[in-house]
């Protein structure tokens, strides 16, 4: 690990350098001097901390200032929302996820980038791969956001305790559950004590409602994309109702019996270090865990725990009668192995969006310190980095595994960690994530607390389903439903 | 000031004093003299209007504005807000509406538990109204009894709110959480304070120590003993996970069941505001009259006599007051549950509080504003009939 340290201070040193090399001309016109740009986002060092650090770099060679302040996850859309709607503009760029910029845009608070990103070719545009470049940056063809990070959830699972059980890895939802329910209780890290078969973050007001819908989409979603997993296109009706959702219900709350005992009030702060720490055989999560588990100084599962795209189904919800059907090659096009997957890019990664209000010098420094950011030669190192919280998102950062063996991935597990990334990306039936005005109320609000009281058990699966089929209703009409559909679908790819 | 400056003299007969001053004083001086007497005549209004101000900026404004707010939809847009009135909407989705389950709890029916309960909490506020309204606790007057019909009104509210949640199986809302932080959470508060500061008022050795150990939660940070209590409850991997383990409940979480959660947020607000009535206690207990207390002492009373007899009535009226101080903070209650469960399990930690900070966060500020306005008026309700009915009444019978 020594040699792979040495690498990586290497490979960050030539980042460095990079940077240096651009110094001497930039410190000569000192391009942004004076200049002070405000960012907001999630408590660090996940993600804010690389902000200051690339921060300080940036300072040093266009004299632009970049503070980072932080709120908690949950305020984050509210203080952003709040600062920039009453006029306060105290913030010039958020970090955040891009399914909220839709609100934002529509309300005329972001500033348009696609004149910057024309005439920045060391941005390399066409190097992001197209779901980011496309949809996640992009509203109503223009570009609103920079990407910084790429967002999936994905399976994890470890190699050894499912080898040492005779156990493959879970293809589908219920393979998971069994899986799960074999090893659970076996000492898994060797401190003789029992440890768990599945390892979720479910704590309310946190981020676990992306797990209901990583469970649902297989159910919800088989004929591609652009048919999405949260509202009919046509109606905007709630696809909440049905026995592909029951399922996904059943599926998130029997997981509990094989987690740890107090999973209700974990965040994925707290998952985290249980299963560094080597306690879980079975896990979602997002690409975070992979360079993470490389991190000899946190993690006990180095080489242990491979990646996979999220299970799937071998049944889906038939969108005429809302019950779950056994897939055929009509009904499932994209099937593998006759096993439905629609990967679910879960929050779609975190972006740099720029105040629309701010003054013209701080939002072209802003643009120029998110493309700093964005640009292959920082982010291609410091997606390898697991406290980053920053995950592959360039079409380099896949085909290129060397930045990956230099952080300290084997071959193999650079190989499979970016393979199951990649066909999360490239899967013809990914699940977009919602990606309209009011996303943070259909998903923070309605869908968090309804199924946190579900799994809690002071509601049934009947009384959610509807309270989030009511919840949803009500923030569509409150938005408007004939253009929430449209922007529904917009945000799918469905053009006419 | 009427002399000051004008001439030393003795009046004639007739002569009207005001006109000897005009005639005497030159203009400008009258002038002054004028500008003055009505600066004296303002005085008063003018040293007090900055004060008024003050208050009616910071307090009253907020006070107006939340309830306007409470009446409107808000939505937060380009440019700023845009607000629709709705009337009395907002409260009539908490206390009727798709808010009901959240803010009163589960309403599934009444079981016969219930209906006991309900009809116990019925039948003790009719016999305490007939009891005023038959004079026999005193004189009765229009603002005591509407007082008393105002306050037996909420409490068969809050009784049946109860009877048909609680005591039915079905879920507390915010506002039963709530009852339950202040009535169960400032009643441990309050016998382990007086407890503790009893002891401390006796003649033990490092009796001053103990009264700034016993002081210093009261200092820390709420966020910080949320926290911290988080961590210590961890029965996996906290501090004291061994011990946990040790009496088998390491695969215990306290955090995913409803009453084990509440009861480790009240252990948590305990720990920090037993310091504040142990204090106010401590003093109140160090002026009771120890030549009462040695008489009784010469008299052969014993220990719990003397507790009963002399010192609980010195204390009262100071006890009473610190738990009202106590019951309107606890009334507040919202770091402790959104550090340590964020509201979970389900809602079950959510207090009123809580409940309407994340409204707030859920970007709907006139809900917000109502859950604020149905707090205030509760805790004005039970608050002031605690003190009317408790307070001045004990404070009364001591003279």
């Amino acid at each position: 690990m020594t040699i792979k340290r040495s690498l990586a201070a290497a490979t960050f040193g030539a980042a460095a350098l990079t940077a240096a090399a651009f110094a001497p001309a930039a410190n000569a016109q000192m391009k942004h001097e004076g200049v002070t740009v405000n960012i907001l986002t999630r408590p660090g060092p996940v993600i804010a901390g690389r902000l200051e650090q690339r921060g300080e770099e940036f300072k040093a060679m266009t004299g632009a200032t970049i503070e980072v302040a932080t709120v908690p996850f949950a305020d984050l859309f509210q203080k952003l929302l709040t600062d920039w709607s009453t006029g306060t503009n105290s913030i010039d760029v958020g970090v955040f996820a891009s399914g909220w910029a839709v609100e934002l845009a529509d309300s005329d608070l972001l500033a348009d980038l696609s004149d910057f990103v024309a005439n920045d070719p060391g941005l390399q545009f066409d190097d992001i791969a197209p779901y980011f470049r496309e949809f996640n940056q992009k509203i109503d063809g223009k570009t609103y956001l920079i990407t910084v990070d790429g967002d999936f959830h994905m399976m994890y699972y470890r190699t050894d305790v499912l080898e040492k059980n005779g156990l493959e890895p879970p293809d589908t939802w219920d393979e998971y559950l069994e899986v799960a329910a074999a090893v659970h209780g076996q000492d898994m890290n060797g401190d003789g004590e029992g440890d768990y078969g599945s390892c979720l973050f479910k704590k309310r007001n946190a981020q676990s409602f992306w797990l209901i819908l990583s469970v649902a989409g297989a159910f919800l979603q088989s004929q591609g994309t652009g048919q999405g997993i949260f509202f009919d296109t046509a109606t905007m009706e709630p696809l909440v109702r049905n026995e592909g959702f029951r399922e996904a219900l059943r599926i998130l709350k029997e997981t509990g019996k094989y987690g740890p005992p107090d999973e209700l009030n974990l965040d994925v702060t707290d998952t985290r270090p249980i299963v560094l720490s080597g306690r879980c055989a079975l896990l979602l999560e997002w690409g975070d865990i992979g360079p993470l588990s490389i991190d000899l100084t946190q993690s006990k599962i180095d080489g242990l725990v491979a990646s996979k795209i999220l299970p799937g189904s071998r049944r889906v919800v038939d969108r005429a009668t809302g019950k779950l059907t056994d897939c055929t090659p009509e009904l499932c096009p994209y099937a593998i192995d006759g096993v439905n997957h629609a990967p679910f890019a879960a929050f779609g990664g975190w972006s740099g969006a720029v105040n629309a209000k701010s003054d013209p010098k701080v939002i072209a420094a802003a643009y120029d310190f998110l493309s700093y950011m964005n640009a292959p030669e920082q982010s291609n190192f410091d997606v390898t980095q697991g406290w980053t919280g920053y995950n592959p998102y360039r079409i380099s950062q896949f085909e290129n595994i060397q930045p990956w063996v230099d952080a300290g991935f084997s071959q193999e597990s650079a190989e499979n960690y970016l393979g199951a990334i990649g066909q999360s990306l490239n899967s013809p039936n990914m699940a977009s994530d919602l990606r309209i005005p009011g996303t943070q109320q259909y998903e923070g609000i309605c869908l968090d607390r309804e199924i946190a009281r579900f799994l809690a058990g002071e509601i049934t699966d009947e009384q959610t389903m509807d309270n989030i089929y009511e919840c949803w209703e009500e923030v569509t009409e409150d938005f408007g439903r004939e253009r929430q559909g449209a922007l529904y679908r917009a945000s799918l790819g469905i053009t006419n | 000031m009427a002399t000051e400056g004008g001439p030393i003299g003795r009046r004639r007969p007739g002569e009207d004093p005001a006109a000897a001053d005009v005639n005497d004083v030159p203009a400008a001086t009258r002038r002054g003299r004028r500008i003055a007497e009505w600066f004296d005549r303002q005085a008063r209004t003018l040293f007090v209007m900055p004060a008024v101000v003050m208050i009616l900026v910071f307090s009253i404004f907020p006070l107006i504005a939340t309830f306007i707010l409470s009446l409107s939809r808000v939505r937060l847009r380009g440019g700023g807000y845009r607000i629709r009135y709705v009337g009395t909407r907002n409260y009539e989705k908490q206390l009727f509406g798709s808010e009901q389950w959240h803010f009163l709890g589960t309403f599934d029916g009444v079981g016969v538990l219930g209906w006991i309960v309900a009809a116990a909490a019925a039948g003790l506020l009719a016999w305490w109204l007939i009891r005023y309204f038959g004079g026999r606790s005193g004189p009765v007057s229009v603002a005591g009894a509407i007082g008393r019909l105002i306050t037996a009104s909420v409490l068969f509210g809050i009784a049946f709110m109860f009877a048909a949640t609680l005591f039915s199986g079905t879920r507390l809302g915010t506002l039963g959480v709530t009852l339950f932080y202040v009535v169960v959470g400032c009643g441990i508060q309050f016998l382990i304070g007086l407890g503790l500061a009893l002891l401390c008022s006796q003649p033990i050795r490092g009796r001053t120590f103990f009264r700034v150990v016993f002081f210093l939660p009261l200092m820390v940070t709420p966020i910080g003993i949320g926290f911290t209590f988080r961590m210590m409850a961890d029965t996996g991997k906290g501090p004291f996970a061994p011990i946990w383990q040790w009496f088998g409940l390491g695969d215990f979480a306290w955090a995913v069941n409803p009453w084990t959660a509440r009861a480790f947020i009240i252990v948590g607000d305990s720990w920090q505001w037993i310091p504040f009535i142990f204090v106010v206690l401590l003093a109140a207990l160090e002026n009771v009259p120890r030549d009462l207390v040695e008489a009784g002492h010469v008299d052969g009373a014993g220990s719990w006599q003397i507790f009963r007899e002399i010192t609980w009535p010195h204390i009262v009226p100071v006890a009473a007051t610190v738990m009202l101080i106590r019951v309107i903070e606890g009334f507040k209650l919202v770091d402790l549950p959104n550090m340590m469960t964020g509201g979970g399990p389900g809602i079950a930690t959510e207090s009123m509080t809580l409940h309407s900070f994340f409204a707030w966060r859920a970007l709907d500020p006139a809900q917000s504003a109502a859950i604020s306005y149905l707090l205030l008026f509760v805790t004005v309700v039970l608050c002031v009939s605690y003190f009317m009915l408790v307070v001045r009444k004990r404070a009364a019978a001591h003279g």
